[in-house]
């Protein structure tokens, strides 16, 4: 008789675990899925561009309906079929609507939820984040109707949220508390490229923005943002996206190990043995995650364990960063401002806009930051995680991997 | 070039003594000019090397001298021709006519040189006339001299097609008289019996046709050959009747080569190589009767070099090979009218026409016929001892015409400072800034190669005309009416009123022909059937072999083949020769020899062959061949920049290694000035020493030492527009296509490089550029590219490596209208994009193709000889002169 597998959350980090299940062990488990919203899976990396208009919703759905009805998966979706406790003792799992079913693994992946400004006015109707399906649909109905949005947060939500109300044709003031642009993820000289292309696009920026409250227009919704020093920017639409917290609010309920994620161990495994937890809303040796390469190397990891050998480790490797606004190419990964041991390989061509920098220790990548030209983040990623030596390539290495094989070939 | 309106204009080329004849065709109009190889010429019959080939892109105006100058600024003809007039009488009426000089030129035509000569040793009465010359043939004209009784090239050019055996001496024939090669190359291949031995310390390119190499000690020469003069007495091949018929002094020079020579394995020793290929040598020179010896600067340039001429005569004459088709000792004169000099008595001791002072009758004989009551009693002051004498002010006043004594004459550091020095400095240059103009107090604009009229000769006695081919140059005139006018401006006027070069040329036959009987004596020199030329006639005419007389209306091709001399008793002299070694020899401070010479692709001090960006490209910078093991030893890396250092001087030179040196030698080409290279001038270097009789400099062969530079940093610029480097301790330049290179070295960093980049650019900003950057700091790289409008501007790469990339992919980006993408993003790189082929360094300097090009052409296509790569690519296909190269890939 199968074992019966429980997943909460029916997003990219929960459904990649299911599909690694069943390319390893199709026939181990009967598979019940609870996910809060209406939909099959999708591809929540995309919801940029269903904002920006480069693809329609059904063009991001990863699973659809039949795909769980041919794999043999219950599929609970919806807001009624959200889960709201989990019974660790009977091991089941109940929802709003009463569903309740039993199971032998369960698997947590309830994802993260926005941080939201707690300022006055943040309740007011036209501020949103910008996380699901339904903020990506309320800023599309917004762009119809009103002109002036003001996105709070310069990191990559925020300037990608930015970048598609602009192509939907509204006015857009991104406010950040940073001197720089995406200040996690890129030096100063990239930020600055990126600002200046994206002002190209018709970005405006205030930097530097102490935001002290949103004002009421006297109907309950937002009309305009006041900032510390008295001045105002007017705006019917107010999008914060100043970052994530896990959602751990069910685990926590629950009884289970947490600090600002579900604690798991290597395996992926939460302090009951039964419940495994994957994805935004896990702490893993200290680390919350925020993109999706870590997530579904988790997947991988979690599945081997709930249906396989229960041999691997999930290690957590640099993250490589990119942002998706069409025609606007930025990476990063690792330390790219370095330390006092550290050397730096720079190039720039102004012309074309490309500006890359690795940062070296002990003739291995320690980081890197790539601007207009990505092409070989993967590659210094790769050399970065394997600890590569790269003292024989190091005077071609930043022209990419394609001229390190020529110089090779050559020699 | 609209070739409708260009008209055909025959005259010679103005390089090396082979004295090739050219066809021009002329535009006026654009003053462009088309070069091809005058067919009919005997010279080369239609053959030009990559220089003769690349004259039309050297007759620019940009860097002509236009203008008398006088102290910096521009002057009139008059105020310059009064000053230097006026001075120069000054200088004599104050410190005798021994307190002035004329330092001239083998580049002079000989109308010019002949009008030199005459005002100053005839007039202003001192022999202190030298030339240039002095550096390349006078040892061979002290050489010929004694044997001969006269400064004879005995035979002619045709004799290379009916030789059996040529041995090359001292002569890296391939690049330094590259046309003779050619014809020799011709003629081993249509001629299967014809052997050829090189005779030189290098392993040259010339060895590519060598049956036999003998890589003797640098100047070991007069050793091996009184070696063959011991070997042939011992043959059947002596000639005992022709040396009693027509000779002097066998038996003593027999006797006093035998000192040196008699034991083969004693001359395998002191030359340094094997016994079985001297006696292979000696066999073949013994058994072939058909054998011509031809020699150049590696037998001159020494301090015993007219010993070592005679040496070579000495086995001619026993064995009566002279004179006769296909045989004879042949100097390969260096430069295009070294004989023209010496017809008109440009070196010092000679007089003129042939005659020179060691003869009482000779000295009266031209005084008569110049109508002079002051002509020189005694021979003048040499090339070295000239400027030594500048140097301790003696002579206080020097006027140089037609060539770079700062960079060319021995202990060259010395020369700069006599220059410094001197009271009076006047230069005549076509050029107007060279090592030696920068210290011309009186600047004079002499017309180049390409508005001169007048004749030259070659090293086979051929006289040819050389013809302007456009108008002159803004203010520039002829040397030979410089000259008459301060002449006339010194009170010699009516010795000296010539309207043109004909007046002239008609004087200097006339000359050669006064008292040139049985009676008062014979001289070999006699043009005086042309004394009486007509104007058309001198226009019309065609090259033609001295001496042109009563007795060879036409000419004559081969001297002495009637056993008559021009001593004393009418017999040739055999010479007793003590081989000597070089005077300086290598040491424990100092223990390389160093040895110079000639590149393929330039001539002399580079102020004409550098115009062409085609020739810079061979060998774009000044370099040291070292052995690989004495690199080892010195710790030098290929590549990298050795110092080389002498008693006397220092230059710096990129580090070549290679099997062509014998350890112990190195080698360094003798072109480069401060207008290129600010630390590669090899006269700084070499010892001033020569030889006591022809006072020709040992240029060959001095001591050094070498060790790597020690620099902190390296680089490369490449700019669209010739910029003004200044403050490097290392830096070349290199004039290409649309654009200039300059390499780079230095001992001190700039605080940033993008800061010390847009200073030498003369840019406040990069803003208005599209610039690309590439650093790594701690690993002391830097590389930046700008470009406008698409057009690359600059590239610079700085390391603190000496191995940078190939220049070559990306000096061809300058010549591209727009560079795209693949190419913006590969520039730093220094490698062309994927796909794209680097071309590599250039070794057809003719047709522009790259190593890379002709070897991946020979890898695809399986070619099997250079013809074929000829057929595919053109390369060796124009001058021959890269063949050798061709063949090594092959």
């Amino acid at each position: 008789m199968k074992k019966r597998l429980v997943v909460i959350g029916n997003g990219m980090a929960g459904m990649r675990t299911v599909e690694e299940i069943l390319l390893i062990a199709p026939e181990k488990y009967e598979i019940t899925v609870f996910g809060a919203e209406p939909y099959g899976n999708y591809n929540r990396i995309m919801l940029s561009a269903v904002l920006s208009g480069e693809k329609a919703i059904e063009d991001i759905i990863i699973n659809d309906r039949q795909w769980y009805q041919d794999n043999g998966i219950t599929l609970y979706a919806g807001q009624d079929k959200a889960v709201v406790t989990i019974d660790r003792d009977k091991q089941s799992v109940s929802t709003i609507d009463g569903t309740q079913v039993d199971y032998d693994a369960l698997l947590i992946a309830t994802g993260s939820k926005p941080l939201i400004l707690p300022i006055p006015g943040h309740q007011l109707d036209g501020v949103i984040s910008f996380r699901d399906i339904v903020d990506v649909n309320k800023m599309l109905a917004y762009s119809q109707s009103h002109n002036k949005a003001v996105v709070l947060g310069g990191g990559l939500l925020g300037l990608e949220a930015a970048n598609g109300l602009v192509l939907r044709g509204m006015e857009v003031t991104v406010l950040h508390n940073g001197e720089t642009l995406l200040n996690r993820q890129l030096d100063q000289q990239a930020a600055t490229l990126l600002q200046q292309a994206l002002e190209s696009r018709g970005l405006k920026f205030k930097m530097g923005a102490n935001t002290e409250s949103l004002i009421d227009d006297g109907n309950g919704h937002v009309s305009a943002v006041r900032f510390a020093d008295g001045s105002q920017l007017d705006c019917d639409l107010f999008v914060m996206a100043i970052g994530i917290k896990p959602n751990i609010t069910l685990a926590q309920a629950a009884g289970l190990g947490c600090e600002r994620g579900i604690v798991v161990n290597d395996g992926l495994q939460t302090n009951d043995p039964n419940i495994y937890s994957v994805g935004e809303c896990i702490q893993h040796r200290g680390a919350t995650f925020g993109l999706v390469a870590p997530l579904f190397d988790q997947a991988k990891v979690c599945a081997n364990h709930l249906g396989g050998e229960g041999d691997a480790e999930f290690i957590s490797l640099p993250t490589a960063t990119k942002l998706k606004v069409t025609g606007i190419n930025v990476f990063s990964v690792g330390d790219f401002v370095g330390d006092e041991g550290s050397e730096q390989i720079v190039f720039t061509d102004s012309y074309s806009g490309i500006y890359k920098k690795l940062v070296i220790k002990d003739n291995t990548i320690m980081g890197a930051v790539l601007y207009g030209d990505t092409r070989d983040g993967g590659w210094y990623q790769g050399l970065l995680e394997k600890q590569q030596d790269i003292s024989l390539i190091r005077d071609h290495l930043i022209f990419g991997n394609a001229y390190v094989a020529q110089v090779e070939v050559a020699a | 070039m609209n070739t409708s309106a260009a008209k055909s204009i025959n005259t010679t080329c103005p390089y090396c003594g082979v004295g090739c004849g050219i066809e021009a065709m002329v535009d006026e109009v654009t003053r462009e000019v088309k070069i091809l190889g005058d067919n009919a010429h005997p010279a080369n019959f239609g053959r030009l090397c990559s220089k003769g080939s690349a004259l039309g892109e050297t007759t620019e105006l940009k860097g002509r001298l236009l203008e008398p100058m006088v102290y910096g600024h521009k002057a009139s003809w008059p105020e310059a021709l009064q000053l230097v007039a006026d001075a120069f009488k000054a200088a004599i009426n104050n410190y005798g006519p021994d307190a002035v000089a004329i330092y001239g030129s083998g580049q002079l035509l000989t109308e010019d040189y002949y009008v030199a000569n005459k005002l100053m040793k005839g007039f202003i009465g001192s022999g202190n006339m030298d030339t240039n010359s002095r550096l390349c043939m006078s040892s061979s004209v002290a050489g010929h001299k004694r044997a001969f009784g006269s400064d004879t090239v005995p035979g002619c050019y045709g004799d290379y097609e009916l030789a059996d055996l040529m041995v090359l001496i001292g002569s890296n024939t391939a690049w330094c008289h590259p046309v003779s090669f050619q014809r020799i190359r011709a003629a081993k291949e249509a001629n299967p019996k014809l052997k050829i031995v090189v005779i030189d310390p290098r392993k040259t390119v010339t060895c590519d046709i060598a049956d036999l190499h003998l890589p003797i000690a640098s100047g070991s020469d007069a050793v091996l050959f009184n070696g063959l003069l011991y070997y042939l007495a011992s043959r059947p091949e002596l000639n005992q009747t022709y040396i009693n018929a027509h000779s002097e002094g066998y038996v003593e020079a027999l006797k006093t080569a035998a000192i040196s020579s008699s034991d083969l394995f004693q001359v395998a020793e002191r030359c340094r190589i094997k016994a079985d290929d001297i006696l292979t040598f000696y066999d073949w020179f013994a058994g072939t009767e058909k054998v011509m010896s031809l020699y150049s600067q590696g037998i001159n340039q020494s301090a015993s070099g007219t010993d070592k001429v005679d040496a070579i005569i000495n086995c001619h004459l026993a064995t009566g090979r002279i004179g006769k088709p296909g045989m004879g000792p042949f100097s390969l004169t260096g430069q295009p009218n070294a004989m023209g000099g010496r017809e008109v008595g440009g070196l010092s001791h000679q007089l003129a026409a042939h005659m020179d002072f060691s003869n009482r009758d000779d000295i009266l004989r031209v005084a008569r016929f110049w109508n002079s009551n002051n002509i020189a009693q005694k021979p003048g002051l040499s090339a070295v001892e000239l400027f030594d004498a500048i140097y301790d002010g003696t002579i206080k006043a020097v006027w140089i015409m037609g060539t770079n004594p700062v960079v060319s004459l021995p202990n060259a550091d010395k020369v700069k400072l006599a220059l410094q020095r001197c009271e009076f400095v006047v230069v005549s240059d076509c050029i107007a800034q060279t090592d030696t103009t920068e210290h011309g107090h009186v600047l004079l604009p002499a017309q180049g190669w390409s508005e001169k009229e007048g004749t030259v000769t070659n090293s086979e006695r051929c006289i040819s005309r050389q013809r302007a081919l456009f108008s002159p140059a803004g203010n520039a005139k002829p040397d030979w009416w410089i000259l008459s006018q301060v002449a006339q401006r010194m009170g010699f006027g009516a010795a000296f009123n010539y309207q043109s070069p004909v007046d002239i040329f008609r004087e200097h036959a006339a000359l050669s022909g006064y008292e040139n009987d049985q009676v008062h004596g014979l001289r070999d020199f006699d043009i005086s059937a042309l004394a009486d030329i007509s104007v058309p006639a001198y226009q019309m005419l065609q090259p033609i072999q001295w001496p042109v007389n009563k007795a060879y209306p036409n000419g004559r091709a081969r001297m002495f083949d009637d056993g008559q001399y021009f001593t004393v008793s009418g017999k040739a002299q055999f010479i007793a020769v003590e081989p000597q070694l070089p005077i300086n020899l290598p040491n424990a401070e100092y223990p390389l020899v160093l040895n110079t010479g000639r590149l393929r692709d330039q001539w002399h001090t580079m102020t004409r062959t550098a115009i062409a960006a085609k020739l810079n490209q061979h060998k774009p910078e000044p370099f040291v061949e070292i052995h690989p093991d004495d690199a080892e030893l010195y710790g030098m890396q290929a590549n990298s920049l050795a110092l080389l250092e002498s008693s006397w001087g220092n230059m710096l030179a990129r580090v070549l290694v290679t099997d062509s040196q014998k350890p112990g030698n190195v080698f360094v080409p003798m072109h480069w000035t401060n207008q290129f290279a600010n630390r590669g001038r090899m006269g700084a270097l070499v010892n001033p020493v020569y030889d006591p009789i022809s006072k020709q400099p040992e240029s060959k062969h001095t001591p050094v030492r070498i060790k790597p530079y020690a620099a902190l940093w390296y680089g490369f610029l490449l700019s669209r527009h010739e910029l003004t480097m200044a403050g490097i301790e290392y830096c070349v330049k290199v004039k290409g296509e649309h654009f200039y290179r300059y390499e780079l070295a230095g001992e001190s960093l700039p605080a940033n490089w993008q800061d010390w980049l847009l200073a030498s650019l003369g840019h406040t900003s990069t803003s208005q550029k599209q610039c690309l950057e590439y650093s790594d700091v701690s690993k002391g790289n830097y590389r930046a590219a700008f470009l406008a409008e698409d057009k690359l501007e600059v590239v610079l790469f700085i390391s603190a490596h000496f191995n940078l990339p190939e220049r070559n992919w990306l000096t061809g980006l300058f010549a591209e209208q727009s560079i795209g993408l693949a190419e913006r993003l590969a520039l730093l790189t220094g490698m062309p994009p994927l796909g794209v082929e680097d071309t590599g360094a250039v070794v057809c300097a003719c047709f522009n193709v790259g190593e890379k090009t002709i070897l991946s052409a020979i890898k695809e296509n399986g070619l099997k000889t250079h013809q074929e790569v000829g057929q595919y690519l053109k390369a060796g296909t124009n001058c021959g002169s890269c063949i050798p190269e061709i063949k090594a890939m092959l």
